[in-house]
């Protein structure tokens, strides 16, 4: 089982979230963030003061999933996140050790 | 007593009264959210403090007979005594309705200087500055302009509804304060946003809205001539917002609601003076104009390097003397009975500049005073710490918003 955890542009979210139904993906944990990387902040003008605003706000979804879907996901999430501009985001896989579902106490696949 | 007329000014009241919780919207939409509080507290606790004080001697102070030839009033209505139903002079209404009134401009005009000190003040030196403030500053100044005997009337300068006694009074007083206050810490490196613009907006409406008493009601009747300064106010306002909208998109690229709320702030400054005395089409040009004076002295704000925390002088100072100066250019006969420089009265442009003049260095010198024998005594600021941690909590135990 692998964690993936997908920053995207907060517009994009709709189209992410239809894309992982389609390959089956039907639990998910998303939060509103900010943070920066190459796209770097923007500038925000109030009564002609300016400001240099470092964090921009993003979109975090995160997913357990099966080891053999990885691939499959990271394909769907490219091909609905992408704009082709900076600040497209990122995507983070890592390896998960268990998942126990609290209402009935199943364990790893059957949990997911 | 004209019934019609007493109706008007007392609807006119509850309209001035709304404009400072609108000013605590439109101010704490502008600070950072940890003293959106204690920058809503100003306005509203104002409008317990400065109605007391107007009802116990700022009214006698303002418009008793003179104590002081032209200066100030005397005491004789202290706690109102003998204020009642009788007309007030050259008026169709009872004293009474021209009290409360006058209280809510009272009230409104120190609330407009606590943008100046926003994010900082101690709460109890802000009482006791506003407590003299009002005696020592308003009062007189009130008593200048529209007191029986006042020398600025007895001068022949034109101030309809306040331009003077309210907006370049409050706004030589904002500067002494932002000046002897002194900065926010951080200010200059640290970014201080406004937290709340949708609050400010709507503040500005709220304004805008109650502003249509302080100006057609101090026609002090419901006539012709609270008729026109209805539509003049309404009408510079209009222009004043589009106006910095438009300047700031040339010079800074991005048409902004900050803009627009505060170009209509701008507007409705500038036309107080001159709202009894001008026609539509000079009130366009004066509310442009003033759009983009103000929009001006906001962005000079930062080379001159005090902190004026949300723009008094930028707006009511240099709105208000605009509008007082260009009362002295577009007055028309035809509207309130005295006509300005550009109808061929070149002589009104002294008595406006010197009225002007009188009540900055008044204003400024008095409140300075003030200010200085406040901080020897019991300090002007909080901590530091509490500065750091946010007034709202440090001072008054409170958050905002709890989400």
């Amino acid at each position: 089982m692998k964690k993936i955890e997908v920053i995207i542009k907060p517009f994009k979210l709709d189209d992410v979230k239809e894309a992982l139904s389609s390959v089956g993906i039907h639990g998910m944990t998303v939060t509103e963030v900010k943070g920066f990387g190459r796209q770097k902040g923007h500038k925000e003008i109030y009564r002609g003061a300016e400001y240099l605003v470092d964090f921009l706000p993003k979109i975090k979804v995160e997913m357990v999933v099966s080891s053999e879907l990885v691939d499959q996901v990271i394909e769907k999430v490219i091909a609905a996140a992408r704009t082709g501009s900076i600040g497209d985001g990122k995507i983070f896989v890592m390896p998960v050790e268990t998942v126990v579902r609290i209402r009935t106490g199943e364990r790893d696949l059957d949990a997911l | 007593m004209n019934a019609a007329d007493n109706a008007w000014v007392l609807a006119s009241s509850a309209l001035v009264l709304l404009m400072t919780p609108g000013l605590a919207m439109f101010y704490g939409g502008m600070t950072r959210s940890k003293n959106v509080l204690s920058t809503m507290m100003h306005s509203f606790f104002l409008m317990g403090l400065a109605s007391i004080v107007w009802m116990f001697w700022g009214f006698s102070l303002a418009f008793a007979p003179d104590a002081i030839k032209g200066y100030v009033g005397g005491l004789q209505f202290f706690a109102l005594a003998g204020v009642g139903g009788e007309p007030w002079p050259d008026t169709t209404i009872p004293t009474t309705t021209f009290m409360i009134f006058q209280c809510m401009f009272a009230v409104i005009t120190p609330a407009l200087i606590s943008g100046a000190f926003a994010e900082r003040m101690k709460f109890s030196s802000f009482i006791v500055f506003m407590v003299l403030w009002l005696t020592f500053v308003y009062s007189p100044v009130c008593h200048w302009v529209w007191g029986p005997g006042g020398w600025l009337a007895e001068l022949g300068a034109l101030d309809f509804a306040g331009g003077t006694v309210v907006h370049i009074n409050s706004a030589a007083a904002a500067l002494a304060c932002a000046l002897i206050v002194g900065k926010r810490k951080g200010y200059g490196t640290a970014p201080m946003i406004p937290h709340n613009l949708t609050l400010t907006l709507l503040g500005a409406g709220l304004l805008w809205f109650g502003w249509f008493g302080f100006n057609a009601g101090s026609a002090l009747s419901a006539d012709e001539s609270a008729a026109m300064a209805f539509v003049v106010t309404h009408m510079a306002t209009a222009a004043a917002a589009m106006s910095w909208v438009f300047a700031e998109w040339i010079i800074r690229g991005k048409p902004t609601t900050l803009g627009v709320a505060s170009g209509a702030v701008a507007g409705l400054v500038a036309i107080t003076p001159a709202a009894g005395f001008v026609g539509p089409v000079s009130a366009v040009l004066l509310g442009a104009v003033a759009g983009v004076v103000c929009y001006l002295a906001v962005l000079a704000k930062s080379r001159l390097g005090y902190d004026d925390s949300l723009d008094v002088v930028g707006i009511h100072g240099v709105g208000g003397t605009w509008g007082a100066i260009a009362t002295g250019l577009f007055a028309s006969k035809a509207i309130g009975g005295t006509d300005g420089l550009f109808f061929g009265n070149a002589a009104q442009m002294g008595p406006q500049i010197i009225a002007v003049a009188a009540v900055i260095v008044y204003s400024f010198v008095v409140s300075a005073i003030i200010l200085y024998v406040i901080k020897a005594v019991m300090g002007l600021r909080v901590t530091e710490e509490d500065e750091e941690t946010g007034v709202d909590t440090s001072a008054h135990g409170e958050t905002g918003y709890n989400l």
